[in-house]
């Protein structure tokens, strides 16, 4: 306890000490806010200038203009042609990859907690080791694989390979929050009559909410992410993700920047959002299980 | 040797009558898992183990500069990269957890790089560094009068960009991690050492480390695991170049592929796995218990 002192806060100058401390954090904060800003905030400036602005190295472009969005939405240029059909792809494969995720982890996970299937701890490490698989490493096998299952530029393979990817970390952090569940739980429902498939509907299901959430948005971020699986296994305009459509405006030498940033931004946002509106299920769902000692 | 018998162990009665319905169940529903896990990564890793089954391929390797230097490239992005990262990481975790208001905001904005896909910010950040065009340039010859360097020109500050848009990208997360284990060390213990008149360092080599240092080096590994695989870092700011000198290993399997080279591209990998594999097996004993 530090001795307590008859003062009133609002009367009071702060001592020196206080003052060489707040100068310290702000000494800190202030790289950190540049470091973590100067890349987007650069982004965002091409995205609202002009074309002929928007090299001028100002913090802040002299004529501000929405009109680099219009053309995008537009698709008012050779690069942005399928701009719609490719914010599709991006959508429809991440919806899937999260649905897909759920469906195999969760059974995977009520399996190997609450059942205590034969094998399960076997099935659990084999799964730990694959998170452990750097995925640019398993990305050239894959690539060959898909060929071999005649999947290549369909939205399948991508939609599989994620669902791969996103799977052992999945069961891994749900198989950790069931663990967690009292075994009471389920030995009341057996004594009530209810069958296995009742448990995981009724008691399970309900009860894993927060981490199904967690997990589902997990997998979800990770497919509209993914840049390297969807540029080896998509490859036709009409097929391939946002993120690969970005990548492909470094094809020409004269390529629209602020156009490729204007897209990229709008790419970058629901992403954002997502995140920001899931946060407290993030960090309490994933964070916890990502690294515990 | 003592082998008890049960009735579910009896060899020839048929399948169903030895399972109880939950482990039936149990075996149904692990299904989808087992079935993804064949298709897609014991067919996947046993098909490149076989492509990259021929010693001559090794050869090639051993032959080529671009796959020594690639080698070096890693082990630089490795050692030096994620050591850097996490120490910076271990700071900031304890400026996040300094109660102020606007820590707390900053703290929302600070984990924007970890929010927002990689390959917009990192094409800007390629933007900022073109030599002709991009706004250091430009501001360096609106104040000195003189041309920027070429930065990605040059494969030193090239790989030491990449490394440094991979610090601003995954920086939030483990800062994140640290940040968690720092508000799991008991505030008693800070306060006894502030009454026993406990200097900064003190305070941390005696209460803050030996509480983290655990979490510090899982962290530390599992970061070095997973960014063998930072294929994004580096292929979207450098594509490897100039000259393929810029190419880590994650990259140069796809550029083998690229240049239809699979035994190679998947040779390249089996190269790395002595390294890799280990570092595995230790994450996988401390994350198993």
């Amino acid at each position: 306890m530090k001795p307590a002192t008859l003062r009133l806060p609002s009367l009071r100058l702060p001592t020196l000490r206080e003052v060489g401390t707040e100068a310290r954090l702000l000494l800190i904060g202030i790289p950190v806010f540049i470091w973590t800003m100067v890349p987007i905030y650069h982004m965002f400036l091409f995205a609202i200038s002009p074309k002929e602005d928007a090299f001028s190295g100002k913090l802040w472009p002299d004529h501000p203009t929405l009109h680099n969005f219009e053309i995008v939405f537009r698709e008012q240029h050779y690069f942005l042609r399928d701009f719609y059909i490719q914010f599709w792809n991006s959508l429809v494969i991440a919806v899937a990859v999260g649905a897909l995720t759920l469906f195999v982890a969760t059974a995977a996970a009520f399996s190997i907690s609450r059942l205590r299937v034969p094998g399960g701890r076997l099935v659990m490490n084999l799964a730990l080791f694959t998170y452990f698989i750097p995925a640019a490493f398993l990305a050239v096998p894959m690539y060959r694989t898909m060929g071999n299952y005649g999947l290549l530029n369909n939205h399948w393979a991508l939609i599989l390979a994620m669902v791969t990817i996103a799977s052992p970390y999945a069961i891994w952090v749900l198989k950790q929050a069931s663990d967690k569940l009292p075994v009471e739980l389920d030995e009341a429902a057996i004594m009530d009559g209810a069958t296995t498939l009742q448990i995981f509907r009724l008691v399970y299901i309900p009860l894993m909410m927060p981490s199904l959430v967690a997990i589902g948005t997990y997998a979800i971020l990770l497919a509209w992410n993914e840049y390297l699986y969807a540029f080896l296994l998509l490859s036709n305009d009409t097929e391939i993700t946002l993120p690969v459509a970005l990548g492909n405006f470094l094809a020409a030498d004269d390529s629209p920047w602020e156009l490729l940033m204007t897209t990229g931004f709008i790419y970058a946002l629901p992403p954002a959002a997502i995140y920001y509106a899931f946060k407290r299920y993030m960090v309490g769902g994933l964070t916890a299980g990502a690294v515990k000692s | 040797m003592a082998i008890t018998l049960s009735a579910s162990d009896v060899p020839g009665a048929p399948l169903s009558a030895r399972l109880t319905p939950a482990q039936v169940w149990g075996i149904v529903l692990l299904t989808p898992y087992l079935l993804v896990f064949l298709a897609f990564v014991v067919y996947p890793v046993g098909y490149g183990l076989w492509l990259a089954r021929q010693p001559s391929s090794y050869v090639t390797l051993y032959h080529d500069p671009i796959f020594a230097r690639a080698a070096v490239n890693t082990l630089i992005f490795l050692v030096i990269g994620i050591n850097i990262k996490m120490l910076i990481a271990l700071f900031l975790s304890g400026f996040f957890v300094v109660q102020r208001a606007w820590i707390k905001w900053l703290s929302v904005l600070f984990i924007l790089p970890w929010a927002v896909p990689s390959i917009p910010t990192i094409l800007s950040v390629r933007f900022m560094l073109n030599p002709e065009w991009g706004v250091i340039n430009t501001l360096i010859f609106k104040f000195t009068g003189e041309d920027g360097p070429n930065w990605l020109n040059d494969p030193a500050v090239a790989l030491t960009m990449a490394i440094a848009v991979h610090i601003w990208k995954s920086l939030p997360f483990w800062t994140l991690i640290l940040i968690t284990g720092r508000l799991a060390i008991s505030h008693d213990l800070f306060e006894a050492a502030e009454v026993d008149g406990a200097t900064w360092w003190q305070k941390f080599r005696y209460i803050t480390w030996p509480s983290m240092q655990t979490l510090y080096v899982t962290c530390t590994l599992l970061s070095m695991i997973w960014t063998l695989g930072d294929f994004n870092s580096v292929y979207l700011l450098t594509g490897g170049g100039p000259a393929d000198l810029t190419h880590v290993l994650a990259t140069l399997g796809i550029r083998y592929l690229r240049l239809d080279q699979l035994s190679l591209a998947m040779a390249s990998i089996v190269c790395a796995l002595p390294f890799v594999l280990p570092l595995v097996y230790f994450m996988m004993k401390r994350l198993s218990r």
